[in-house]
């Protein structure tokens, strides 16, 4: 193996420019396989963490017939709180929302909204629900910075609101911009008007009601209230899940034709070398390498370029990557609107499994590759191989 | 005796004007207004930042709660058809061949970007069922004597809780409308801007519907061709009318 290793680095330094195409190459593969997984995983961390924190909590309870995909269910989705989840709700443990349909008239123009209602003092999600506690004539509201641009509001604007409350009876009332908040989370942004839950009751004539509950990181769930239904992390992440892997699948694609043009590369240097070098092998038969021997010559010859390949990679890429790892990746303008929850700025995030993974991937196919051209040498004669001659 | 023959005469016209009540009006507004079958050929002009748009439609209507209508123009909106068959709605695009029942909160858009939303059409109730009036004074509307009532919904669950109207005093039409939020804001105003008298009755011919809260100059809805008490198969009210 000694001698395999040094016959191989000998040959690989005596064609150096073929050489190092061919690992510059591969190189490539290595650091963008490298950087678009870590890019991936930082967003997907970065998704989950502020979902969790804006969103979703530790889980959620809905209405059991809450479905935020179905407009139609929402009317019908809010009941009264039992007397356990209000003693929850007093330790801190869960946020009630309630949700109902409305529209708003910003500058005259008719926008369909979803009214939630929230307790301004609630602590369980990062939205800046305290804004709203204030003592104003209008309805105090709390929007995302989308939903501020889609409809030119500003702190301070007026608009107002109509809406029916559960008898179908139409109301209306002036409502007024009290802070606008930014996040990553579109989903709890885009036409959305956060107001007092209180507030929201009263309109609605839904004193006590709920049409979902966020319960605090540290309980998650809190057993089982009849009428709701437990919603854990799993599930309610499974948006963020199967996009990253969509994702994931879409980078495969262009980090596989880098990685297949470097293959390409290093089978052709394999059929040339074996082809060329027709000589050298029946001297090393000659000398008494079995054939065996030679192949495993000229496999692991090929199969080095991953191992220079791995180390040129650490030499640019580890920089590279190690500044994008702190700078991170800034998304483009108007990515957000995208609805997804991406930041600005991905921070990509390599871990020790991703490095070892891609190295080992990428040193397995290069084995396989110049293992395949190599297999000749095992039918060839070792007397024509000598003298040369073209088999 | 000409004195007491104009007594005779005018007197009870007084005294009848001044104790009508507003249940009265209200049973004579829902006389005029409803009848057992109907087909009615409109025209709505939306008028819109961006100009007018102008779209007529032949509706069909059995009793009070169901009716069909088909869309004849302009093209983008030929062929489009609406069921109301009592609380539910469905309409039917002939571009993409489907039927799409409107509920929840798709009720409360626009319907084809007027100042009407779908559940404006979805009004089923007689006036006199749903509301409690009361006749608060007597105004001049474009040029018409009218009492003025004032509604209070019979029940909580109605879509507006209260309504002033503006009844012409001897056509019996409703000159103005306003409909009012819980709170007491103005949501809607309909004004009459011409009326025609037609099997004995007097009703509007054209109206402008405005959602007061939004921008815009209203909607116009012009009646172009009417007809009362006329023969519709039963069969028109049926989901399976909507793809013919």
């Amino acid at each position: 193996m000694k001698l395999a290793l040094k016959l191989a680095y000998r040959n690989l330094a005596g064609a150096p420019l073929r050489t190092f195409l061919n690992v510059f190459v591969l190189s490539l593969s290595f650091v963008m396989i490298i950087w678009n997984k870590g890019l991936l995983s930082g967003w997907d961390k970065q998704a989950r963490r502020d979902t969790i924190n804006w969103e979703i909590g530790g889980g959620q309870y809905w209405h059991e017939n809450y479905d935020p995909y179905d407009p139609f269910t929402i009317e019908d989705s809010h009941t009264e709180l039992s007397q356990a989840i209000l003693n929850e709700e007093k330790l801190g443990y869960v946020t009630p929302i309630l949700i109902a349909q409305a529209t708003m008239y910003p500058q005259g123009r008719i926008q369909n909204v979803l009214l939630k209602g929230i307790n301004p003092e609630q602590t369980i999600l990062e939205l800046p629900s305290s804004y709203l506690n204030i003592d104003i004539d209008e309805i105090p509201v709390c929007i995302g910075k989308r939903t501020a641009e889609a409809n030119h509001l500003n702190v301070g604007d007026y608009f107002t609101i109509r809406w029916r409350d559960k008898n179908g009876t139409f109301d209306a009332a002036e409502a007024k911009i009290v802070h606008i908040f930014k996040t990553n989370v579109p989903a709890i942004d885009n036409g959305i008007l956060w107001i007092p839950l209180e507030t929201l009751r009263t309109m609605m004539q839904m004193p006590d009601e709920a049409t979902l509950l966020v319960t605090s990181q540290e309980k998650e769930s809190l057993g089982t209230f009849k009428g709701w239904i437990f919603k854990d992390h799993y599930y309610l992440l499974t948006a963020i899940r199967e996009m990253i892997e969509m994702k994931s699948i879409g980078g495969s694609i262009f980090y596989l034709i880098l990685l297949l043009l470097a293959m390409l590369a290093i089978f052709d240097t394999q059929v040339l070398s074996i082809f060329r070098r027709q000589k050298e092998i029946g001297t090393h038969i000659a000398l008494g390498m079995t054939q065996k021997q030679v192949v495993g010559l000229f496999t692991v010859e090929g199969a080095m370029h991953s191992v220079l390949a791995a180390i040129l990679g650490a030499v640019y890429g580890i920089p590279l990557l190690g500044l994008q790892a702190v700078k991170g990746w800034t998304m483009p303008v108007g990515t957000d609107d995208y609805g997804f929850t991406i930041a600005d700025t991905i921070y990509p995030a390599y871990s020790l499994a991703l490095v070892l993974g891609t190295t080992l991937l990428i040193l397995i196919t290069t084995t396989i590759v110049s293992y395949i051209p190599a297999r000749r040498i095992s039918k060839m004669k070792p007397t024509d191989a000598i003298r040369g001659k073209i088999q | 005796m000409m004195k007491i023959i104009i007594y005779a005469i005018v007197l009870p016209i007084i005294l009848f004007g001044q104790n009508i009540t507003g249940d009265e009006i209200l049973r004579q507004l829902d006389k005029n207004r409803w009848s057992k079958t109907s087909i009615v050929v409109s025209t709505m002009k939306i008028n819109g930042k961006r100009g007018t748009r102008t779209i007529t439609s032949k509706t069909w209507m059995n009793s009070e709660d169901q009716s069909f209508t088909e869309y004849l123009s302009p093209a983008r909106q030929k062929g489009v058809k609406m069921l109301k068959l009592g609380d539910n709605l469905w309409t039917y695009s002939p571009q993409a061949d489907r039927t799409i029942k409107i509920a929840g909160h798709m009720l409360r858009q626009s319907l084809m970007g007027s100042d009407l939303s779908y559940e404006d059409m979805m009004e089923n109730n007689k006036l006199i069922e749903a509301y409690k009036a009361t006749v608060t004074g007597e105004e001049i509307i474009s040029g018409r004597d009218c009492y003025v009532l004032e509604l209070s919904a019979v029940e909580s669950n109605l879509a507006y809780q209260k309504r002033k109207l503006y009844v012409d005093k001897i056509r019996m039409v409703v000159i103005k409308e306003e409909r009012f939020a819980k709170s007491g804001k103005l949501l809607k105003t309909t004004l009459t801007e011409e009326v025609m008298q037609l099997a004995g009755r007097w009703i509007p011919k054209k109206m402008i519907f405005k959602d007061v809260l939004s921008e815009g100059s209203g909607t116009e809805f012009i009646i172009d061709e009417i007809e009362f008490d006329v023969e519709i198969p039963q069969t028109v009210f049926s989901k399976a009318s909507l793809r013919k």
